[in-house]
């Protein structure tokens, strides 16, 4: 076999003539289609890749991306994030988190106000830094504000499996997991409840690249089989994007209806089972989750399981903890975009009242959410 | 952004199950808690918030980059075709 070089590789999924040799493909394909096919990206990944190349100019006009709710900053509910903002108050506790999280504004401000106002906010580029924060600190409770889709929950669940194996004492975890296959479901269940008020059918699914790496693409069986959704799990570069992009059309051409793997060099069919076995040991589905804009998700959400209660902040801090259920700002329309029922540039604050600097939807703040992406790279606009 | 360049297994720490990739350049550690198959020095991983989440299987991976390959090879060739007919309906030829 010969040396696989990391520049090769590399540069061969951003290769502007590969990417053009798909748009020829799919341009011939695309003529032979009865009907135009919108394809949803559930991740925010995607969203961020079909942006910044330009994948929407590419493809013929009988081809549409609707961006789905794949970002888990952008789904972080107001009532989540008031529950991190009153732990970080706490004088003896270090609330730690990952990503953009930080910057979501909650109804009482962001970790970042709270940080302003003292509390002792951080962030992390792995769950795995809590240890030595732990270490640094053993006069303060550290706890973990867990975020993300099935990517991450594992090394969650890896750092929960050290702090028990290490008997570590002052960390707690605030778990927000959720899971991708409940929440496709809910958008075609929940369309096909309104079917007259959205303008987005979804015909197809880009399946997430991460997500599927760690829990296979077993998981989304029942789209094809049950709702004649076409799934192709796709990986992260536009050459990745093209290439699945040409196999969904490639599938309503030839009247196929499948679930198919682009992201071969990655994903499996029943993805990293060491990964999920752990995520079995400490998880397990809540009844309902409450996503940003999309409301009570039915067996969406992960808690830790009740054995690990004394490790769980929402059972040690539940008498501080906020239940009040709080609405979305009115004029925000983040839930359509998640639903994939309208587009960013279709919000009458996009741009003006809502931008990056004074994000008002969550789809703004994070880097992955749909706004975010169009603001930067829509030049359309 | 999720990125998903790979990286190489360049030194593995038996007892913390911690391994050094490099990616592109950039040296780092990663835990490989998460990894549910042997790993070896010259491995390609891909990783996420601090884990390898899983190996990268070298020969697919070319396998892909081939297919790619092919493709533009076979475009090439319908382009030269193209060129070539285009050519023979010029209206400027003389």
């Amino acid at each position: 076999m010969s040396d696989l070089q990391l520049k090769d590789l590399y540069d061969g999924f951003r290769d502007p003539d590969t990417i053009k040799a798909f748009k020829k493909i799919i341009d011939e394909d695309a003529k032979k289609l009865e009907h135009p096919i919108n394809i949803m990206e559930v991740c925010g990944g995607h969203t961020h890749t079909i942006m910044k190349y330009g994948i929407p100019q590419l493809l013929p006009d009988n081809i549409n991306f609707v961006h789905g709710p794949g970002c888990p900053v952008c789904i972080m509910p107001k009532e989540r994030i008031d529950h991190a903002y009153v732990l970080s108050m706490q004088e003896d506790v270090i609330l730690v988190t990952l990503g953009d999280m930080i910057k979501v504004p909650g109804s009482n401000g962001s970790l970042q106000d709270a940080r302003s106002k003292g509390a002792d906010v951080r962030f992390v580029y792995s769950p795995l830094d809590c240890l030595k924060i732990a270490n640094e600190n053993k006069d303060k409770k550290i706890v973990f504000f867990a975020i993300g889709f099935e990517t991450t929950t594992p090394m969650t669940a890896a750092l929960m499996d050290t702090v028990i194996k290490q008997d570590i004492k002052n960390i707690y975890f605030h778990i927000n997991h959720v899971t991708v296959p409940e929440v496709m479901r809910e958008l075609i269940d929940s369309r096909d409840e309104h079917v007259d008020s959205y303008n987005h059918q979804i015909d197809a699914f880009l399946g997430p690249s991460h997500v599927s790496v760690i829990s296979g693409s077993k998981i989304y069986e029942e789209f094809p089989r049950d709702y004649k959704k076409p799934v192709v799990v796709a990986g992260f570069e536009p050459v990745d994007v093209m290439q699945s992009i040409s196999m969904i059309v490639k599938q309503f051409i030839e009247n196929r209806c499948e679930l198919e793997i682009e992201y071969k060099r990655l994903v499996s069919y029943d993805g990293n089972k060491k990964a999920q076995d752990l995520i079995n040991i400490y998880f397990e589905k809540i009844s309902l989750f409450k996503w940003r804009g999309l409301g009570n998700i039915k067996d969406s959400g992960l808690k830790l399981r009740d054995e690990y209660a004394k490790y769980d902040a929402e059972v040690i801090y539940k008498d501080i903890l906020p239940i009040a259920q709080i609405e979305d700002h009115k004029l925000c329309i983040c839930g359509d975009i998640l639903r994939g029922m309208a587009s960013p540039p279709e919000c009458t604050i996009f741009g003006t009242a809502c931008k990056p600097s004074t994000p008002i939807g969550s789809c703004m703040v994070s880097s992955e959410g749909a706004c975010a992406a169009y603001y930067k790279y829509g030049n359309l606009l | 952004m999720c990125l998903s360049i790979p990286s190489k297994v360049t030194h593995i720490d038996e007892e913390s199950n911690v391994c050094t990739v490099d990616t592109m350049g950039v040296e780092r550690k990663a835990s490989l808690d998460l990894i549910d198959q042997p790993v070896v020095i010259g491995d390609y991983v891909l990783i996420h918030i601090g884990f390898a989440m899983n190996k990268i299987d070298e020969e697919d991976a070319l396998a892909s980059l081939e297919v790619y390959r092919e493709i533009i090879e076979k475009m090439e060739e319908e382009d030269r075709r193209q060129a070539i007919l285009e050519d023979d309906n010029c209206p400027n030829r003389g």
